[in-house]
């Protein structure tokens, strides 16, 4: 029991005092930084980490949580190869770049062992704004909110906050108690936070607009989309997040995994429902995929920790039915083919006829990815972009009702929904909510954008 | 280069006022050098002398001695020190001292002295000294902290006339070769260098430890190093020092008064680079003590087989053949050419876009290096040097990481040389001052 406990514990180690100084010291505090630029909250990176290498982490952190309130979060799960880490200069001589995500956390997490908070909060401006959902998105925007004057309070179906950073992202990339950390340091602004309380149900968008002067939408998807197979319905056929959020929420001992786990999809969350299943126990786990490695959405560390992990890759497999009389017995594929490419420019696969297998499984985990609730966007009626987003403005954050505003997966279609660029657009549309509220607010309430403006002389020749 | 270029041809034999060791890399009189069994194992390691932990009355020391300074993560960029002069017998160091001459005939062993300033316990303590085979004397007159209050040390080194009294009586009693140490807590070190030289010092070492206070415990608010709640000012070294030794060697190898005296160059020499610096203005040998002491005797392994290659690169035999060979070009500030331009070329190759040549030159400089241009396509250029603006002033290339990307690149100025002092003459001469020297630069 305790190694499977162990095994959820997060799998990355904190830098020690020392490691965090040697690798503090290595950055070499870039003008103009491009791994500002790559980050989508403009963090001022080189100086936090300067901060940390003058053993100034409270002033390390209140950099990164001035500009990300969860920063802690990010520290962990951003895909910083991709952003900050993929742009620091050290990559042009080849060399490692500075462990930018890493030293992040450190700053972070002494803030939060130090029970210190370095938000701060507006005199009253007499002014209420509700949040829908306390996901990333709407935590980020009643950080700003109440640094501004707002009353705030978030409107949360589940009994504790955070969204899919509590629920969705496994414990040994995000513990639990770091998401729960950082909705405690949104607590402490003075935001409440009602719980189990979902919106449409317990209390109607009317309502919220009557009591409060405006709404923030930053509720996310979290409705499983299916892949459409027969046999979905048998026992043994589980989709992805409510699996990742037992092992978040229940004790590990009582969780069900079987012996034969195989994954349908092949993106991040696939990738954690796949070492999840492992890690509870499972003898084998394979991620089946209809297209090639060359097309996997996930990131490239997260293929890399799966295979790590021992996870099977079932490539150019098509599933076609979940088979089972009572319970699953195996999934049935086709094998594929890549041709032309689609929209996205990616091969499209091409069933390959006549050659039909089932693989056996006493598991099947559906990771296809997530689309909104229908019902809840009914409630709103609001405007919608696409069959099932909401439409709002990139920038702002304004919805078709003046009064209400959004942001985070619920409005954004992109594939890359990271927590960081969902925070970004929760900041984006704090400071679109108040500019539109009418308060007078200087350049500075903009949300953070760092980038250095050179004031030059004369022209460079 | 078609002559025999291995390692065995290169001579790196050493001979400092007639004192001789196979090599130049001395320990200096510190703790390294405190007993018999360390200098012994030194020597096995490959040092080719040593300069015994000074002699005088013995002493008793305080706990704790030592302060560091740390830059970055980079521990003992400077060490300081209050520590005295040895706290063991005379006696016991004297049979020490014969012991290692006798097991080491070829090393070299030179014992600093240090007592009070009178006749007879000079000539008692260089007789003693000289009796054990050592191979030459090294007058301490340089330790700036804890007996220069008695009288000692740096005491005797900061007035000339003293230091020259000083070295008279030990050269009347002395058969063996003296040197003097030299303290740079002086307005000037030529002075004392000269009144050394006068004294009938045969060779000069420097420098000795520079006055400091090492820190304040941030938490505890104790200063650094510290003794039950006080602390003292202490003597400095360790490679931070290294080019104020430099300079003070040069201006004694510059100084015609002095510029015939052997030199054993002392301050911060942590490697065969920092050795080949000091030989190349003038010292014929070197004294290490802080990087001993932070990494031990093992480091003369790398600095012997490092000087041979460059040695060897360079197409020199011996020491005779480099020593001093940069000594020329040290000069007053009003000799140096006014119309000699050089500028910044930034390789957009190598370049990494770090951008701290802007900002520097931006704020500490002049202003002339800009950030490239935002491109359409995403791509991020090097930042544009305006050399019409650039004066030259090498702050880009000091604090590039880069190695090599930002290089300074001499420019025709189409002006024939001219320095300060020779323009002073010109417009003595009648000369208008508008037809000066040198570039102006726009701001």
């Amino acid at each position: 029991m305790d190694s499977i406990q162990s095994n959820f514990e997060e799998t990355l180690p904190p830098l020690s005092h020392d490691e965090a100084l040697a690798e503090a010291n290595r950055c070499l505090f870039c003008f103009d930084a491009p791994c500002i630029r790559a980050c989508p909250t403009q963090i001022d990176i080189p100086s936090f980490i300067r901060k940390i290498a003058t053993d100034n982490l409270r002033g390390s952190a209140r950099v990164i949580m001035e500009s990300n309130p969860l920063g802690a979060t990010c520290a962990r799960v951003c895909p910083v190869e991709a952003l900050c880490e993929g742009g620091c200069v050290y990559n042009l001589q080849d060399r490692p770049p500075i462990q930018i995500g890493r030293l992040q956390r450190h700053a972070t997490d002494w803030l939060i062992a130090a029970g210190e908070t370095t938000f701060t909060v507006g005199p009253d401006n007499g002014k209420s704004v509700a949040c829908i959902g306390s996901g990333p998105a709407s935590l980020a925007a009643a950080v700003r909110l109440r640094e501004w004057g707002y009353a705030v309070t978030l409107y949360e179906a589940k009994p504790r906050g955070g969204g899919l950073d509590t629920y969705g992202i496994v414990s040994y990339r995000l513990p639990v108690e770091i998401s729960l950390a950082e909705v405690g340091l949104v607590e402490r602004t003075g935001a409440t936070f009602r719980y189990d309380t979902r919106v449409g149900t317990d209390i109607t968008l009317d309502d919220l607009l009557k009591r409060h002067d405006a709404v923030f939408v930053g509720v996310g998807l979290g409705q499983p989309a299916s892949p459409g197979l027969p046999g979905e319905d048998l026992p043994g056929v589980r989709d992805t997040l409510p699996f990742i959020e037992e092992t978040k929420s229940r004790p590990l001992d009582t969780l069900c995994v079987g012996r034969r786990v195989l994954v349908i999809g092949a993106g991040n969350s696939a990738i954690d429902a796949a070492t999840a299943a492992g890690r509870l126990g499972a003898e084998s786990v394979t991620i089946v995929y209809r297209r090639s490695e060359q097309e996997i959405p996930c990131y490239g560390f997260e293929f890399e920790f799966a295979k790590q992990e021992g996870v099977r890759f079932q490539w150019l497999t098509a599933p076609k039915r979940i088979v089972g009389s009572e319970k699953v017995e195996g999934l049935e594929c086709v094998q594929t083919r890549l041709g032309e490419p689609d929209e996205k420019g990616r091969r499209r696969p091409e069933e390959v006829p006549g050659s039909a297998f089932t693989i056996p499984a006493d598991m099947v985990i559906k990771a296809v990815g997530q689309g909104p609730d229908n019902n809840f966007l009914n409630h709103l009626g609001l405007h919608l972009q696409g069959p099932d987003r909401l439409a709002a403005d990139r920038e702002t954050g304004a919805t078709s009702h003046p009064r209400i505003f959004a942001g985070g997966d619920i409005v954004d279609g992109r594939e890359d929904a990271t927590v960081v660029a969902v925070v970004a657009m929760g900041l984006r549309a704090a400071a679109g909510l108040d500019s539109s509220l009418g308060t007078p607010r200087g350049a500075g309430a903009i949300p953070p954008v760092r980038l250095k403006t050179v004031i030059r002389r004369s022209a460079p020749r | 280069m078609s002559k025999d270029q291995s390692p065995s041809t290169i001579d790196l034999s050493c001979n400092v006022a007639g004192i001789r060791s196979p090599n130049p890399f001395w320990l200096a009189s510190a703790p390294p050098t405190n007993s018999r069994d360390q200098i012994m194992r030194a020597f096995d390691y490959g040092w080719g002398g040593a300069v015994w932990k000074t002699l005088g009355d013995p002493i008793i020391n305080v706990s704790s001695r030592l302060g560091g300074l740390r830059w970055r993560t980079q521990p003992l960029m400077g060490l300081n020190n209050i520590e005295l002069i040895t706290d063991r017998e005379l006696e016991t160091n004297l049979r020490e001292i014969s012991e290692v001459k006798k097991r080491y005939p070829n090393h070299a062993v030179i014992v600093s002295l240090m007592v009070e300033s009178k006749r007879e316990a000079w000539h008692d303590i260089v007789k003693r000294t000289q009796d054990t085979g050592a191979d030459g004397l090294e007058l301490n007159f340089g330790c700036p902290h804890g007996m220069s209050e008695r009288g000692m040390g740096s005491a005797v080194g900061q007035v000339p006339e003293y230091a020259c009294q000083i070295t008279e009586w030990a050269k009347e009693a002395a058969t063996v070769p003296v040197l003097v140490k030299l303290t740079p807590n002086v307005a000037d070190i030529r002075y004392a260098a000269r009144a050394a030289t006068k004294g009938g010092a045969d060779g000069l070492s420097l420098i000795n430890t520079i006055n400091s206070l090492m820190g304040v415990d941030l938490q505890t608010l104790k200063v650094l190093p510290n003794v039950r709640g006080k602390s003292s000012h202490g003597g400095y070294c360790g490679p931070a020092v290294k080019p104020i030794a430099l300079h003070m060697l040069s201006q004694i190898g510059a100084d015609p008064e002095t510029a015939h005296m052997p030199l054993s160059g002392i301050g911060g020499i942590s490697s065969w680079q920092d050795a080949a610096e000091f030989l190349l203005l003038g010292a014929s040998g070197v004294q290490v003590c802080t990087a001993a002491m932070h990494y031990g005797y093992r480091i003369v392994e790398d600095m012997i087989e490092g000087l041979q290659n460059y040695m060897r690169k360079m197409g020199w035999r011996t020491l005779a053949d480099f020593r001093g060979k940069a000594l020329t070009q040290v000069e007053d500030w009003s000799n140096l050419d006014l119309n000699y331009k050089v500028v910044a070329r930034i390789d957009p190759d190598t370049c990494i876009r770090c951008n701290l040549c802007h900002v520097a030159c931006e704020d500490g400089a002049h202003q002339c290096i800009a950030p490239a241009a935002p491109q359409d396509d995403g791509r991020v250029l090097a930042p544009v040097v305006d050399e019409d603006e650039c004066v030259g002033c090498n702050l880009c290339a000091l604090i590039c990481p880069v190695d090599g990307c930002i290089t300074m690149t001499e420019i025709d100025t189409g002006k024939t040389p001219e320095t300060w002092r020779e323009w002073q003459k010109r417009l003595a001469a009648g000369a208008s001052p508008d037809d000066h020297p040198g570039m102006v630069s726009g701001h």
